[in-house]
């Protein structure tokens, strides 16, 4: 086991290191155009552009230059070439918002998804059973952006039902924090409810046939009691993996449409504009910490896996 | 499932439910194909979907049509000064205000205008034609280069495993949507992509069929390569290599055809969901270009409009959700009718 904790550690790191390379070369070899001119701004001077390329170390070796910004990457003094503010503190200060957006979508997903797989299973072939799994199709076949556009506009600006768009902290009132984070939520929430709720009603439907649910039924426990207990139990094994690694995937990225939609100004969105100016730094922090979110869920997913299940580790 | 014919024997498991349905079937000797296609028959939903996905694709190729015969304008042709007559009244097409023309339910301007007079039926048949044609090679790309992959590291295993594997976890290890709008931004920023001789212009429909064919590699070779593991091992393999078969024909003689199910089902599949990151990435900037049409730049430009011309963002959406929702239910049928067990998911 501690073997194959240390490889899967090993193979973490080595998957990183080369997620921070690759994100390096989309921006410093793809694009043609010269970083320190584009900063120079409109009409700039040659010796104008010069110094900045030396202030910058843009005419180092791309090794050099690599090296430079990873180390800067972990001393936390990474800086953006445009606002030149320094990077990890504007993450920082963006965080609460992704990660309010997440929380909140994560947890009503995983519910709804939970009450509409479960009765789809139960009415597995009747009407009931029809009518949310087309809900559930029609919500996997959306654009979030679409959707969210549509209701920020007809339930927020129109019959002002809800804010429209924006983000008030928690610490300064908790209740309008949770009214302006309503229709962000449902609108990043329904696509994972479509996906999840079909999961769970074939989970169901194949832990049903389980001997053990046999037995619970012949010792005469209540109907109810089986579903919750026996069944579904169970069923939410596979659910609640993808779980982690979709809440680490909404968190590193995930969340760039909803978050620009609703002007929430998270992580996400900030990441959408730095990608829009080609400004490498903020782009290269923000992958790497997405990249991290999800490698490190994914290496917890597996140990878990291979700790419950020794076939894994031999492979 | 709603595709999926509701059976009184859901209860039955295993080898006994496999034997009921055959005997009710009447399957004996009939080939997996001829019995999917007949399972697929059955199912009205997923055909009826399937139809209504060949009818929008049939009519998006007719754009031109549409455009020279019905609107009489092109998709980038402007008319923020011209009027037009609806029901005997003449109308600016874009008001004084900035407010463009709603539905007219005529020819010209069969849905309305866009903020520079443009006529957005004709935009959205010929964007149809864009967001249809990165799907649908942008899937062709996943397909063909995971089966490649999946193919080579199941079969050979080793080194060669390690290596693809490697490869696979690093682009999987990217957000999706991060990866994606940060190699179209990078990609038009620099002009395009040199590849050798080839040069690709930054505005070309190729970038983005590029990016969405290369993100959702990992989704699609990583089954594949599981499957492929699983098959080298079994006996008819065996039988061909024991005749003195090579790899190759190992590889795509005996292999790949028993892939062939899970390949269609992917396929389907990918389209939808290519033509949906498609739409995200346009609505980033980061897809196709404007003012060349596609459903995700029409939405893009309508959102900014949305409290003054609500139809420039709701009518784009709707028919791209149709799209890909009856791609999503024939995709479904499909599954169901070929492989019911398969468990197929594209998104992080």
């Amino acid at each position: 086991m501690a073997r194959f904790v240390v490889r899967r550690l090993i193979q973490m790191v080595l998957v990183l290191f080369a997620v921070s390379i690759l994100t390096f070369l989309i921006f410093n070899v793809i694009p043609n155009g010269d970083p320190a001119e584009r900063m120079a701004g409109k009409v700039p001077t040659e010796t104008q552009i010069e110094a900045i390329r030396r202030e910058w170390g843009f005419d180092d070796n791309i090794f050099v230059q690599y090296f430079t910004t990873m180390k800067k990457v972990f001393t936390g003094d990474l800086q953006s070439y445009f606002t030149q503010l320094p990077v990890g503190e504007e993450i920082l200060n963006r965080l609460p918002r992704t990660l309010s957006l997440a929380i909140g979508a994560a947890i009503l997903w995983m519910f709804v998804a939970i009450c509409f797989g479960l009765y789809s299973a139960v009415r597995a072939g009747k009407f009931a059973d029809r009518f949310l799994t087309i809900i559930a199709l029609i919500g996997i076949s959306m654009p979030v952006f679409w959707i969210g556009a549509l209701m920020n506009h007809y339930l927020g600006f129109k019959w002002g039902l809800f804010p429209n768009g924006g983000y008030v902290e928690f610490t300064e009132d908790p209740l309008d924090w949770f009214y302006h984070l309503i229709l962000p939520w449902t609108a990043l929430a329904i696509l994972f409810i479509g996906f999840y709720s079909r999961v769970l009603r074939s989970n169901v439907l194949d832990t049903i046939n389980e001997d053990y649910v046999r037995t619970a039924r012949a010792k005469g426990l209540s109907e109810r009691r089986i579903m919750i207990r026996h069944v579904l139990r169970n069923s939410l094994i596979p659910i609640v993996t993808l779980w982690g690694l979709d809440f680490g995937a909404v968190l590193g990225g995930g969340a760039i449409l909803t978050e620009a939609v609703f002007d929430l100004q998270g992580v996400g969105q900030y990441t959408a504009d730095a990608i829009g100016q080609l400004d490498v730094p903020p782009v290269l922090a923000v992958t790497l910490f997405a990249a991290f979110f999800i490698v490190v869920l994914n290496t917890i997913v597996d140990i878990v896996y291979a700790y419950l299940d020794p076939r894994i580790r031999l492979q | 499932m709603a595709t999926e014919p509701a059976t009184p024997d859901q209860a039955l498991q295993g080898p006994a439910a496999f034997e009921e349905e055959a005997r009710r079937e009447g399957v004996h000797g009939v080939g997996p194909w001829r019995l999917g296609l007949r399972r697929l028959g059955r199912n009205k939903v997923a055909l009826f979907f399937g139809f209504v996905f060949v009818l929008l694709a049939v009519v998006s190729l007719a754009a031109p049509l549409w455009a020279d015969r019905v609107a009489h304008t092109g998709p980038d042709d402007n008319h923020l000064t011209d009027t037009v007559v609806v029901d005997g009244e003449e109308k600016n097409v874009v008001a004084l205000d900035g407010i463009p023309i709603g539905p007219t339910w005529q020819g010209e301007f069969f849905l309305g205008a866009d903020k520079n007079g443009r006529d957005v039926m004709v935009r959205l048949l010929y964007g149809g034609r864009n967001s249809l044609l990165i799907g649908v090679a942008a899937a062709l790309m996943t397909t063909l280069l995971s089966i490649v992959l999946g193919l080579l590291a199941g079969f050979f295993r080793g080194r060669t495993d390690t290596a693809i594997r490697g490869f696979l976890d690093v682009v999987w290890s990217f957000p999706v949507l991060l990866l994606g709008v940060a190699l179209g931004v990078a990609l038009a920023a620099g002009g395009g992509l040199q590849l050798g001789p080839i040069t690709i212009g930054g505005n070309s429909l190729l970038i983005p069929i590029f990016i969405i064919g290369l993100v959702y590699i990992p989704y699609m070779a990583r089954p594949v390569r599981g499957q492929v593991l699983a098959l080298r091992e079994k006996e008819f393999v065996e039988a061909a290599r024991a005749q003195g078969a090579g790899p190759l024909r190992l590889m795509f003689g005996e292999i790949l055809p028993n892939l062939a199910s899970t390949i269609l089902v992917f396929f389907t599949l990918l389209i939808a969901n290519a033509i949906l990151l498609e739409a995200a990435l346009s609505f980033l900037g980061a897809g196709v270009r404007p003012p060349n049409p596609s459903w995700g730049t029409m939405i893009d430009e309508g959102v900014d409009r949305i409290s003054t011309a609500p139809h420039l963002t709701i009518v784009p959406g709707l028919v791209l959700v149709v799209t890909v929702l009856s791609l999503n239910v024939f995709g479904d049928g499909v599954r169901d009718a070929l492989d019911p067990r398969a468990k197929v998911r594209l998104e992080h």
